[in-house]
């Protein structure tokens, strides 16, 4: 059984504009030590997605429909009594600010003693030795003395190594992380991207990893799920989607972005731009954007195809492929019978077929005259 | 690519820029935002400039436009210094900038016309009003906009656009110059490979020229003919953009590149990155000699006595380290 089993989710914000649909439809399964990525422009409602998960929706959020699993426990409908159970000691969540996100009026000590003692049974002097050993372990140098200092006096990427020490304090199952890095400098990154692998390693979590960045996701994720407009796209493991993207927008976006090789060509976008979700169309909702839309993209949402293995994808291009696929096949069928009758038809195919007929004769007989001897 | 021996069109020479930061009563620090930094831009080229935050690559932008009045050094455009009003004047219609954020470089109270007119209005290139509708409606044209959008107001419009009309806006002088300072890393990936087109086709018909800004170092690769890398305020490599990410030099740029994740998952997960130890110190109290002297894994004695020569390597190839040689051998 898969540690975290998402099912068919839809979340719409009720806004004074009319419904927002920000998540339409979104599956996927986590095990164990298993990082997923889920990726996706501004506003394809991924981090809706695993806000969801932890109903830390804002208020005029509410999951309409769908299920969410944690180790075989229904959370959809379960109640904020579980849910308090299940954040922070289940599930930790690194958000993407660094900034924005630790109290400035609170030491650093004094916001990782109280995440330690709401979620575990530790008392003061025990959380406080828990939080001088997490932040040790992401690399913080002095952390007695740092514990009494405030956020301010720590830069950005020590910041989020503080967030990272904090979710991790009650062992987490889940490690979401919402962009954790977009905020921080490449080297900086860096430094954050390998802690988050070396402690995933010793710990034992699995990750979702929430972010724009494909570079990010090529580097750390098994499995990719890619977003737009609140439905998912696509899902696979990440050699699927990026060497072998079966859906639209996936190929769109990885063509679009420069690569190594790519100085002196034009790149080439993905045409328009994003979707309202107050008015989302009926069909698929990339049809829009997409070079390659038919009739039926319009009309109709695609659903969920599995194209191997794991790999799924929402595109009716892989309906198309398949259809021509078999249309070929059946073509190649018919011409094979074809010529095959055209052969016959000429008294040359006629003299071939009887002249394979007596050799195959002969050829029994001496095989049955051999036999014979031996015998 | 321009050739060597012609004049360049931009030159800078020792720029330095300090900031007073108050640090007592009565009491100021200058910040060195820029600290002594010389490079050329040819016509026609493109150079990009990149760093990590608080490195000082926007504070060149915005010093070589005279935005801030440079503390020292000096710009040289097209031969001629720029020094006194007459000059800055002259200069600003022929250079401009592209801002960063789509959302707040433009005024929400202006419409689409008003606001890539106000250069038209500034620099009195329009004689009448009809010249000047005319001239907006190109613009709009040239770079991809609805023209039936040029009464609206900028909120109207999605980042992708906004950064159009930015475009559209320092397009209205005519220039030869454009500072782009980090004009797609607000936008989605989707949309920054329209923008990053579009800057490469103006400067096809155009003739621009462009000092391109951006941390992100694949789409500065794209872009760029030649790559500068700067930190804490000091040009630390300067070379043609294929020769810096094949063959870097200095300490800083190569863990610089390394750090970059690249967007295909095998070569991502063979990369071996190149860590560095802690974080930029702050300008205010930067190192003594070599600035990143720090966090670099070669660093010696000498590196803390005295800032290395930005020192011409092998033909076009800038580099500044005490070590070089002993490092790439």
């Amino acid at each position: 059984m898969a540690l975290l089993e998402v099912k068919d989710l839809h979340t719409s914000f009720f806004t004074d504009a009319g419904e927002v649909k920000a998540v339409n439809g979104v599956s996927f399964n986590l095990d164990r030590g298993q990082t997923l990525g889920i990726v996706g422009e501004s506003g394809s409602g991924k981090s809706v997605t695993v806000y969801s998960i932890m109903q830390i929706l804002a208020p005029a959020g509410k999951i309409v429909s769908g299920s969410v699993k944690l180790d075989g426990q229904e959370l959809v409908g379960a109640g904020e009594k579980v849910m308090r159970d299940v954040r922070g000691n289940k599930i930790s969540i690194i958000f993407q600010d660094p900034m924005t996100s630790l109290n400035p009026t609170y030491t650093i000590g004094h916001q990782l003693i109280e995440a330690i003692t709401l979620h575990t049974s530790r008392n003061r002097q025990q959380a406080w030795e828990r939080a001088v050993e997490m932040l040790r372990l992401v690399n913080i140098n002095d952390p007695e003395k740092r514990m009494k200092q405030y956020p301010f006096e720590f830069s950005g990427g020590m910041r989020q190594r503080i967030m990272i020490a904090m979710a991790l304090a009650c062992e987490p199952d889940i490690l979401v992380a919402d962009e954790p890095t977009t905020a921080l400098d490449v080297t900086i990154q860096a430094q954050i991207l390998e802690l988050m692998q070396k402690l995933q390693k010793e710990m034992g979590m699995a990750i979702i990893m929430i972010t724009h960045d494909l570079g990010v996701v090529a580097q750390l994720c098994d499995e990719i799920v890619v977003m737009y407009a609140g439905s998912y796209c696509e899902r696979g493991t990440a050699e699927d989607i990026f060497y072998n993207p079966k859906h639209e927008y996936t190929k769109g976006l990885l063509r679009s972005i420069p690569t190594t090789g790519s100085r002196g060509q034009k790149l080439q976008p993905i045409t328009g731009t994003p979707i309202d979700l107050l008015n989302l169309p009926e069909g698929c909702p990339f049809a829009p954007r997409c070079d390659a839309a038919m009739k039926i993209c319009i009309h109709k949402a695609p659903e969920n195809m599995p194209v191997g293995g794991i790999h799924k994808a929402s595109c009716w291009m892989n309906v198309k492929a398949q259809m021509e696929a078999d249309l070929a096949a059946a073509e190649a069928a018919r011409e094979a019978e074809r010529a095959e009758a055209a052969r016959r038809a000429t008294p040359a195919g006629i003299v071939d077929d009887i002249t394979r007929e007596v050799e195959a004769e002969l050829a029994a007989e001496a095989k049955a005259h051999a036999e014979g001897g031996e015998a | 690519m321009a050739q060597a021996n012609e004049t360049p069109l931009v030159d800078v020479r020792h720029l330095k820029e300090y900031f007073p930061v108050n640090t007592g009563f009565f009491k100021t620090t200058p910040l060195k935002a820029v600290d002594d930094v010389s490079f050329q831009i040819m016509r026609g080229e493109t150079l990009g400039l990149v760093g990590e935050s608080g490195c000082g690559k926007t504070t060149v932008g915005r010093t070589i436009l005279h935005l801030y009045e440079p503390t020292d050094g000096e710009v040289v455009y097209d031969g001629r210094p720029i020094k006194n009003k007459a000059d800055i004047d002259w200069f600003r219609t022929k250079s401009t900038m592209v801002f960063q954020d789509p959302y707040s470089s433009l005024n929400p109270r202006m419409t689409v016309s008003d606001i890539i007119g106000e250069p038209i209005d500034v620099h009195h290139l329009c004689d009448n009003a009809k010249d000047r509708e005319e001239k907006i409606l190109q613009l709009m044209d040239r770079v991809g906009l609805n023209s039936e959008h040029a009464s609206r107001y900028a909120h109207e419009f999605s980042g992708g656009q906004r950064q159009r009309i930015g475009i559209a806006r320092s397009l209205a002088v005519d220039p030869e110059f454009i500072v782009c300072d980090e004009p797609v890393s607000a936008l989605d990936v989707s949309i920054q490979a329209q923008v990053i087109n579009m800057f490469d086709e103006l400067q096809d018909e155009m003739g621009l020229t462009y000092l391109f800004i951006a941390h992100d170092l694949l789409v500065v690769r794209h872009i760029s003919d030649r790559i500068a890398v700067m930190y804490l305020g000091k040009m630390v490599e300067l070379a043609d953009a294929e020769e810096i990410y094949d063959h870097p030099l200095h300490p800083y740029t190569k863990s610089l590149i390394s750090a970059v994740p690249i967007p295909d998952p095998k070569i991502a997960r063979a990369n071996k990155r190149i860590p560095l130890q802690g974080d930029i110190p702050s300008p205010l109290n930067a190192p003594s000699g070599c600035p990143f002297r720090t966090r670099c894994p070669y660093a010696q004695e000498r590196c803390a006595e005295s800032m290395p020569d930005f020192k011409e390597v092998t033909a076009g190839h800038f580099v500044a380290c005490h070590r070089t040689e002993e490092i790439n051998e």
